[in-house]
């Protein structure tokens, strides 16, 4: 089978690109798509370096088809900041030293989203359960467990 | 010279390459294309143990899209007879780790590897590529290839005059030890067992490289060094240095492990032969069967102390597993795990033994927790055996500045002692403990120390001033967890500039000048000494400029917040002249404004850190969890203290995995089990609390900030440290790790 | 490029006729949570790949007229936790089914591909075994219904006839004072296969047992119905005597492995453990109801 015609959308902005059938969403990104943000840990979803969202769900993008994304809203990484605003989770984690390689950054920042959409007020509990997909070896996962809290409070009083 | 405002020492700024890397900007090694380039993968061995026949690559080299083949017969041989060293490699294993040369020396050694089309293309062709392999036997653990009749890796390789598995020795010794032990009153010996554990950084190494018509190769990979990758890349491939521009990119986690090449004098031969650029990425399966883990170890400490607690004897033996190749690090158990004592009677020996596995990396003070793990054990024991708390021992038997270490040097000042009571006084070890508090559920509460040596060495910086005033610094070591912040709070301090005029970037080969391995905790001591020195060159540079503008000796102009002031008797004689004023006259009065400072630094004390961890044992299922974990370190001065503080928060966690849940799994046939992140368990978010960090910042007096490395005591203590709370919890010592659920529940059954 | 086919049909009948026609060929995509990762190693290489996300039937949950639950095999963990209903009703089942790995794969795996991966390490199938619950597959020859317990038939391997689909899980109306629970074991406490599954549902009256169910994971080359733990505990009063009892039928039912996970000597102890607790936490939701 040759590749398939993939119309979907992308941070936002309709996308159209060709897919093997085989490929992940990881490769279509990282590939024909350029958005190397999106990073490969593993490529068996056990680090979460590639988490996207799909239609507003947190998804480990080597485990899903590119196929798949067809008529769906794909969000990343490179979609997470306004223009040059940072995100206030991108901030906190700035602000924090929240990282440090930076590798599982990307991943850690998708998920921190999702999780704050679904709980704007977590308990630290929460948010390490929340983050538990994402590996980390660098920091101990302290700064960034605070840098969401933080950032949560934040957000609540702002809103 | 400047006065020390402390504007931006100490400082949590935010680090010039943050906004990319939160941004998903930021370029990694596995981010990067070139033109009309190839995919490169490579074809590693499915025995553990095999002598290699032949190869034929001629069914692969005529499958359509394929453009070059390398093997063994691409990479430059160096003999056996004759060692070769690049720091502490030894080019002779290091050819024959990057492509196997006589025998796969385990399962997942490369083999031979293909540049085609598409990594699929690339795939299929290196599973046609034959290989005639003579099976032997293989033996993966310490004590089976130490055992006289076991297979022998290297028929050359001679111990006690016959062919052995024990690779190298070290020794190191002080006093009688025999008889310390019998002047001592109580003698505790243990044997422990450790597995081999992976540095787990979640970047797989990667490279993109190009050699192009005239023979100049450029590589972009990610490494602790890119000097090291142009060092190596060029003795592998027989290409001068001068033509390989090794440009590093940001790298996502080392820990150690990104010291040494595995794809990119393949990467290089392949581009070689195909004419075209070539990219090669490493699977996670790859990353965990073939680069490097820490050793497993087989070590053995006995100790005798007096009634009193002082340490009169102490005797360590310590077998690290090297992997197929020569070249564990004995110098950490063997040189550290009695060093922050004053011991006067020790022998401390390490075996360095071969077996068919992935040859070791270094990890995070290479080989030291391990022999912490046994040291600070037995002594915990001994504590309790003698009625003494176990920080009193330690106190009682510090080491003091002018002591020699059994490693050779003399100590300066010793800052050991400053750990231990900053544990001692701290309210985590004071705080109720409830041992029991829920059926089948007990805590524990443990300590241990640790130490390691540190390293200075090699540094280069340039700093510029650009010609709107403001300043680029560039160094040589790449950042792995935050040393541009660092750097740029040290420029901008010297300068008396805002933080934000100050950016750091990290050179090429071609570019900067030498700089050695980001590791050995040596980046920001180096690097913020080298800076120093660059930032105060210029900084006089500028007070010469402005005095022959006000047409004054120099020594009457004084640099302060980013200006220079006419001093002394000219003081208020003209107006001040800012850096920005200064780079515009730059061209006028002399030229453009920087330099390069390139030192081999010294100085680098070494580090101690002293932990407290309690711990709650699931007794039924066996399951041990970390509560709460407080760790001490004299860091000496914290330029940037939340990545000081990260360093100790990240070098514990990776403690606690040691401890309990990482290990190299391996079949009946030598293959590695779990070469994955499922079952190699590296602690996840909701595994640990968080962890206090105790900076003591006592200045290393050798350093013009006071600098003392930070990034590697941190993982000599948890492994002990958490044994002792287990032990404090259940009354029963574990000898191996990981302290796993299966092993721990039959520990427990075991017990009764 | 592959020459894999990918098929996304809108029909049930469609799905059934594509993956009869591929003979063997094929393999249904729900989450895809196991199959990408084992098409990345090697270990399946479908010729077609059908994703039946876009059958509503498959996708939907529905609560049945007499109280009960329909759930699609293709419903992702996350939409069961999002339901408002379900996770009060069947809250053991539902943290089975959020426990199949990261916030990730939840948002991905499904109970349906839960079961057909076949892994006796399933986090789902003991629950859902001790749920009661019915799958329904249809097939070229037509539908039929099963327990979830007959539908494993090894590692890896199902009793499902060729071209057969799971469509959806049934569960039954819930009496009044049942409960139901899932725990594993697992070393960390995330991110890891279950060493042992166990999954209980009672149903009490005035403190005493009425009716149970026991599912049993990752201890045999199946999840299992361990019907001697719940004879144990059906007419109890879950005394200490009753829950050994149990936990001895259930430390008697296992046949397990010694792998990388776990030993046999310690997934047998850990399934008498984690039927008491397990049985424990049922009690205490039953009583709640």
């Amino acid at each position: 089978m040759s590749k398939l015609h993939i119309a979907t959308s992308i941070n936002g902005e309709p996308v159209e690109f060709l897919a093997d059938p085989s490929a992940s969403m990881l490769d279509a990104l990282r590939g024909p798509l350029g958005l190397t943000g999106t990073k490969e840990g593993c490529g068996t979803g056990d680090c979460g370096a590639c988490s996207i969202t799909v239609d507003g769900r947190l998804v480990c993008a080597c485990l899903m088809l590119a196929v798949e994304s067809e008529g769906h809203e794909i969000g990343t990484i490179e979609g997470m900041a306004q223009g040059d605003h940072l995100h206030p989770l991108q901030q906190k984690f700035l602000e924090m030293a929240a990282l440090q390689c930076g590798i599982c950054t990307p991943g850690m920042l998708m998920a921190s989203r999702a999780l704050l959409e679904k709980n704007p007020d977590p308990t630290e509990e929460e948010v390490r359960f929340g983050l538990a997909g994402n590996l980390c070896r660098c920091t101990g996962y302290d700064k960034i467990v605070r840098a969401v809290l933080e950032t949560a409070a934040e957000m609540r009083g702002a809103a | 010279m400047n006065e020390m405002s402390n504007k931006w020492i100490g400082k949590n700024t935010i680090r010039p390459d943050g906004a990319d890397k939160v941004t998903g900007r930021a370029g990694y090694a596995a981010d990067n294309t070139m033109p009309g380039m190839v995919w490169g993968k490579v074809l590693r061995s499915p025995h553990a143990h095999a002598r290699i026949r032949s190869i034929d690559t001629s069914k692969a080299e005529a499958l359509p899209g394929v453009k070059a083949v390398v093997t063994r017969d691409d990479i430059v041989e160096f003999p056996l007879d004759k060692s070769v060293m690049l720091g502490i490699q030894d080019m002779r294993w290091m050819c024959r780790n990057v492509m196997a040369r006589e025998k796969a020396l385990f399962h997942g050694h490369a083999v031979a590897a293909v540049a085609a089309i598409s990594e699929e293309v690339a795939a299929h062709a290196c599973s046609l590529i034959e290989v005639d392999y003579e099976v032997l036997p293989h033996v993966i653990e310490i004590e089976d290839a130490i055992k006289p009749d076991a297979p022998i890796l290297h028929e050359w390789n001679q111990f006690e005059g016959k062919p052995s598995n024990i690779a190298g020795t070290m020794v190191l010794k002080t006093g009688d030890v025999e008889a310390g032990f019998a002047e001592a009153d109580i003698v505790v010996e243990r044997t422990f067992k450790t597995r081999p554990v992976h540095q787990g950084y979640i970047e797989p190494h990667a490279c993109t490289v190009s050699y192009a018509a005239d023979g100049r190769v450029t590589i972009w990979s990610s490494s602790q060094g890119q000097f090291m990758v142009r060092a190596m890349t060029s003795l592998l491939t027989g290409i001068p240095q001068s033509d390989i521009r090794a440009i590093p990119a940001e790298i996502g986690g080392g820990f150690g492990g990104k010291t040494i090449i595995y794809l990119e004098p393949v990467a290089v031969m392949l581009s070689k032969k195909s004419g075209r650029p070539v990219k090669m990425v490493m699977t996670r399966e790859e990353v965990q069967r073939a680069t490097g883990p820490a050793p497993g170890s087989l070590s053995t400490v006995k100790i005798g102390a007096k009634k009193d607690g002082t340490i009169v004897a102490a005797k360590g033996t310590f077998y690290l597993q090297a992997g197929g190749l020569p070249g564990s690090p004995l110098r950490g158990p063997v040189g550290c795990s009695f060093a922050q004592y004053a011991i006067p009677n020790i022998l401390s020996v390490g075996f360095d033994v071969v077996s068919n596995r992935s040859k070791v990396a270094a990890y995070r003070a290479p080989g030291a927790p391990l022999g912490a793990f046994a040291t600070e054990c037995v002594l915990d024991e001994i504590a309790q055996a003698l009625g003494l708390d176990p920080l009193e021992m330690r106190l009682k038997n510090t080491v003091k500045a002018g002591d020699k270490a059994i490693y050779g040097p003399t100590f300066g000042a010793i800052t050991f002692k400053e750990t231990v009571e900053s544990i001692k006084h701290h309210p985590h070890y004071s705080a109720p403990l409830d041992k029991n508090p829920r059926p089948g559920v007990k805590r524990g509460r443990g300590v241990a120390s640790g130490f390691w040596y540190n390293a200075g060495g090699e540094s280069s910086v340039q700093v510029n001033i650009t010609e709107d005033g403001n300043v680029l610094v560039t160094t040589g070591h790449p950042d792995v967890g935050g040393s541009r912040a660092s750097i740029s709070n040290v420029v901008a301090e010297l300068l008396g500039v805002d933080h934000a005029r100050v950016n750091v970037m990290i050179g090429d080969t071609q570019t900067i000048g030498f700089s050695n391995l980001t590791g050995g905790s040596r980046v920001t001591f180096a690097s913020a000494l080298v800076a120093t020195s660059a930032t105060e060159k210029v900084i006089g540079d500028l007070r010469q400029r402005a005095a022959k503008i006000w047409n004054i000796d120099a020594e009457a102009v004084k640099w302060q917040d980013g200006m220079a002031l006419p001093a002394g008797d000219n003081a208020g004689k003209f107006p001040p002249l800012s850096l920005k004023e200064l780079a515009a006259k730059a061209n006028e009065m002399g030229g453009p404004i920087g330099t390069q400072v390139q030192l081999n630094t010294t100085g680098a004390d070494p580090g101690f850190a002293t932990h407290c961890v309690d711990v709650e044992v699931d007794v039924d299922l066996g399951i041990v969890r970390v509560l709460r974990y407080t760790a001490a370190q004299d860091v000496g001065r914290a330029l940037h203290p939340a990545y000081v503080e990260g360093q100790i928060q990240g070098g514990v966690v990776q403690g606690i995995g040691w401890a309990l849940s990482e290990e190299y799994l391996y079949d009946a046939k030598g293959r590695v089990d779990n070469a994955a992140f499922l079952d190699y368990r590296m602690p996840v978010c909701s595994d640990v609390p968080m962890i206090e960090p105790v900076m003591l910042e006592i200045p290393n007096p050798k350093h013009p900030q006071g600098v003392r490395g930070v990034g590697e005591a941190p993982i000599v203590p948890p492994l002990a440290a958490i044994a002792n709370a287990v032990h404090d919890a259940l009354g029963v010592r574990f000898y191996e790790l990981p302290m796993s659920p299966p092993k721990v529940s039959a520990r427990l059954d075991a017990a009764g | 490029m592959t020459d894999i086919r990918y098929l996304a049909p809108r029909t049930l009948d469609e799905a059934v006729g594509a993956f009869a026609a591929a003979a063997g060929a094929a393999r249904i995509l729900a989450g895809g949570t196991d199959l990408l990762v084992q098409m990345r190693n090697g270990v399946a290489k479908p010729g077609t790949i059908i994703d039946i996300k876009k059958i509503a039937e498959m996708t939907s949950i529905e609560e049945t007229a007499d109280g009960g639950f329909r759930i699609g095999a293709a419903v992702p963990a996350v939409a069961l936790a999002e339901h408002a209903r379900f996770g009060k009703v069947w809250p053991g089942v539902l943290e089975a089914i959020n426990l199949i790995g990261s916030k990730q794969v939840q948002g991905r795996a499904s109970p349906g591909g839960n079961l057909c991966n076949g892994s006796p390490a399933g986090d789902s199938v003991p629950a859902m075994i001790a749920a009661g619950a019915v799958v329904t597959v249809q097939g070229p020859n037509g539908r039929r219904s099963m327990p979830v317990e007959a539908v494993p038939a090894g590692p890896g391997r199902t009793n499902l006839q060729p071209g057969e689909i799971v469509v959806s899980f049934t569960l039954p109306p819930r009496p009044a004072g049942s409960g139901d629970a899932y725990l594993r074991m697992i070393p960390r406490t995330e991110m890891d296969i279950a060493v042992v599954g166990c999954g209980v549902s009672l149903t009490m009256a005035g403190g005493v047992v009425t009716a149970a169910r026991v599912g049993l994971g990752a201890v045999a080359p199946t999840v299992m119905l361990v019907d001697t733990a719940a004879k144990a505990l059906i007419g109890s009063r879950l005394e200490d005597a009753a829950l050994e009892a149990a936990a001895a039928a259930c430390r008697a039912a296992c046949k397990p492995i010694d792998d990388k996970r776990g030993t046999i000597v310690y997934r047998t102890k850990v399934a008498g453990v984690l039927l008491k607790r397990t049985a424990a936490i049922a009690a205490q939701r039953a009583g709640g109801n």
